[in-house]
């Protein structure tokens, strides 16, 4: 188990005091990869050899004597709406199936500066919409821990492939809970940073007022090392924050004493299970002793957020895939015309979750009902907005579950509107911005629960540190499936 | 508020989406249990809210106006369906 498990600072000790070669670290992961694939499906596409050729560039530095970076040579994937040039960048849709970016993303020159070793593209509900991976194109992705269950999504296959340590790391996207929903579902940890605060440039739009890149790794530590390097103002995106981005591992302190945390009641009612709010409620607990002040508050608006964020989201997702119509790039379906050629690709290329949303959004967008949904909602953002910064005036940090229940069966959750009310406790966030992570706090019916945590904007470092601090201090994070015990013994 | 069948299919028609019978028929009772989940949003009186387009606090960005290199030609045709001497062909529009 020992290398597939490590963290990135000790998998940076190793390449940097040549232990292993990059080569081989990553081979190693490509060995893992194939052995778990059959079971997951976490990957759309495993690009191993320009892998191989990646690693051998660190290897030469490292043979030269040359300094390295933090995570060079270290093995990760994308989530397959981060556009990689060159390679295939599907957003698990049919439409996109052939589209191979012509650019990188700038979280991917980013990394690709930093010497990461790209494995893959992961898998995902198409065009980041979903909650459970099964609405991508292509196939559903396994979650680790039972593989009857689903990863969660929509960066189910990023959530899977860290909690399946088939990468030390994978970045995702999170509109509503995109990140950090599979992160609790699969028992790792999930950021989404401050909306600003990470570039969008190549991360293909779902609702560009909501989307958010962010990482999922093992631990809190992996998470503020890679938000080290995807972080900061890029000119490429006009609502990237011009902000002086601090080196977040500054903020690992093991310390929570005199913190105020406050927990918001709101989270603990509409469908939370009892043994889910069994694992929080001991969460809370490891906290107090901890020495911070927690202490139950109210954010009165809270029940509005997801109906409001259902109508915003689709509104911009219609909008924003009104793009795909078969002329530049994706799909474009045998036509007589113009207009036929439009509708006939879209028909053919979406799948069923996309275009209720394209349909929803249109409606809401439509003349005469424009004010009572669209305008009506963004009213409704305001308020949302005001309550979480009323409750900052007060507390550093809020405490609730991620999700009201664990990861559910495949094919478990046909009905929609069932679907979009798991998401209740995450959307709220992205409404208003701010940061949040999730992490694991323990299992119930032996599947993982994730704890979230939301900061002001641009406070990832205090939530880091309250992240750091429950980790360090219990024992759910180290835990992993039995499966992998046995499949990862390793020479190492 | 509900949605018939008729402005479902209208939608569909905005939106340059071929529906089904049975697409139709889904979809109308789908929306309709989203739209009445939704209409909560009418309970409150957001008379004298502003709304919100985005969390970030909102400026304008401005740059100079200077020509830069963008994706070559090639490039940017590699993805496309159907391409001829340079441009992206498509089937008659007139």
């Amino acid at each position: 188990m020992k290398l597939l498990n490590m963290s990135l600072a000790a998998l940076h000790r190793l390449l940097k005091e040549k232990k292993i070669s990059s080569t081989e670290l990553t081979k190693e992961f490509l060995r893992h990869i194939q052995k778990a694939e059959p079971n997951l499906r976490s990957f759309l596409t495993i690009t191993e050899e320009i892998a191989l050729r990646k690693a051998e560039e660190t290897d030469k530095k490292i043979a030269g004597q040359q300094p390295i970076g933090i995570l060079e040579g270290i093995p990760m994937a994308l989530k397959d709406n981060i556009c990689t040039e060159g390679i295939p960048t599907t957003c698990a849709s049919r439409i996109l199936e052939n589209f191979v970016p012509p650019y990188d993303a700038t979280v991917t020159e980013k990394l690709k500066e930093a010497g990461t070793v790209l494995v893959g593209k992961l898998n995902m509900d198409e065009f980041a919409m979903g909650s459970t991976t099964e609405n991508s194109g292509f196939y559903p992705t396994a979650n680790p821990w039972d593989f009857a269950r689903v990863p969660g999504g929509s960066s189910g296959g990023s959530a899977a492939a860290v909690a399946a340590r088939e990468v030390p790391f994978a970045l995702g996207s999170d509109t509503g809970g995109s990140i950090r929903q599979p992160a609790a579902f699969c028992g790792v940890v999930g950021l989404k940073p401050t909306y600003g605060a990470v570039s969008r440039y190549g991360l293909v739009a779902f609702a560009s007022s909501l989307d958010q890149i962010g990482p999922l790794t093992k631990t809190v530590e992996d998470s503020a090392l890679v938000l080290n390097i995807i972080a900061g103002h890029d000119p490429k995106d006009s609502t990237s924050v011009p902000f002086i981005k601090p080196d977040y591992t500054q903020y690992l302190e093991n310390n929570v004493k005199d913190m105020k945390i406050g927990v918001p009641r709101e989270f603990f009612a509409q469908g939370l299970k009892p043994e889910v709010q069994t694992v929080i409620e001991e969460a809370v607990r490891v906290y107090e002793q901890l020495g911070a002040q927690v202490e139950e508050c109210s954010l009165p608006h809270m029940e509005y957020a997801l109906p409001a964020y259902y109508l915003i989201a689709s509104a911009e997702c219609s909008s924003n895939l009104a793009r795909y119509d078969g002329v530049r790039y994706g799909y474009r379906a045998k036509a007589e015309d113009m207009i036929d050629m439009f509708t006939t690709s879209r028909t053919e290329g979406f799948g069923q979750e996309v275009k209720r949303r394209i349909m929803l959004g249109t409606y809401a967008l439509s003349s005469g009902y424009y004010d009572a949904y669209y305008a009506k909602a963004q009213k409704i953002r305001t308020l949302i907005k005001e309550d979480f910064e009323q409750a900052f005036t007060k507390f550093d940090v809020l405490l609730s579950p991620t999700t009201p229940t664990i990861a559910y069966r495949l094919g478990e959750k046909t009905d929609p509107l069932a679907l979009y009310l798991g998401d209740v406790y995450t959307i709220p966030i992205n409404l208003a911005g701010l940061p949040s992570i999730s992490l694991p706090a323990g299992f119930a019916d032996g599947m993982p629960v994730g704890l979230q945590l939301i900061g002001k904007h641009f406070a990832e470092g205090i939530l880091l540190r309250a992240a750091y601090t429950f980790e360090q201090n219990t024992e759910h994070h180290k835990k992993i499936p039995a499966w992998l015990e046995e499949a990862s013994k390793n020479v190492f | 508020m509900k949605i018939s069948r008729k402005e479902v299919e209208h939608v569909a028609l905005l939106a340059r989406l071929k529906l089904s019978e049975e697409e139709i028929n889904l979809y109308t009772e789908q929306l309709n249990s989203i739209l009445e989940y939704a209409a909560k949003i009418q309970e409150i009186d957001t008379e004298n809210v502003a709304p919100t387009a985005h969390a970030a606090q909102l400026f304008n960005v401005f740059r100079e106006d200077e020509v830069k290199p963008s994706l070559a030609q090639e490039k940017v045709l590699e993805n496309a369906p159907e391409a001829e001497n340079g441009f992206f062909r498509v089937p008659r529009i007139v």
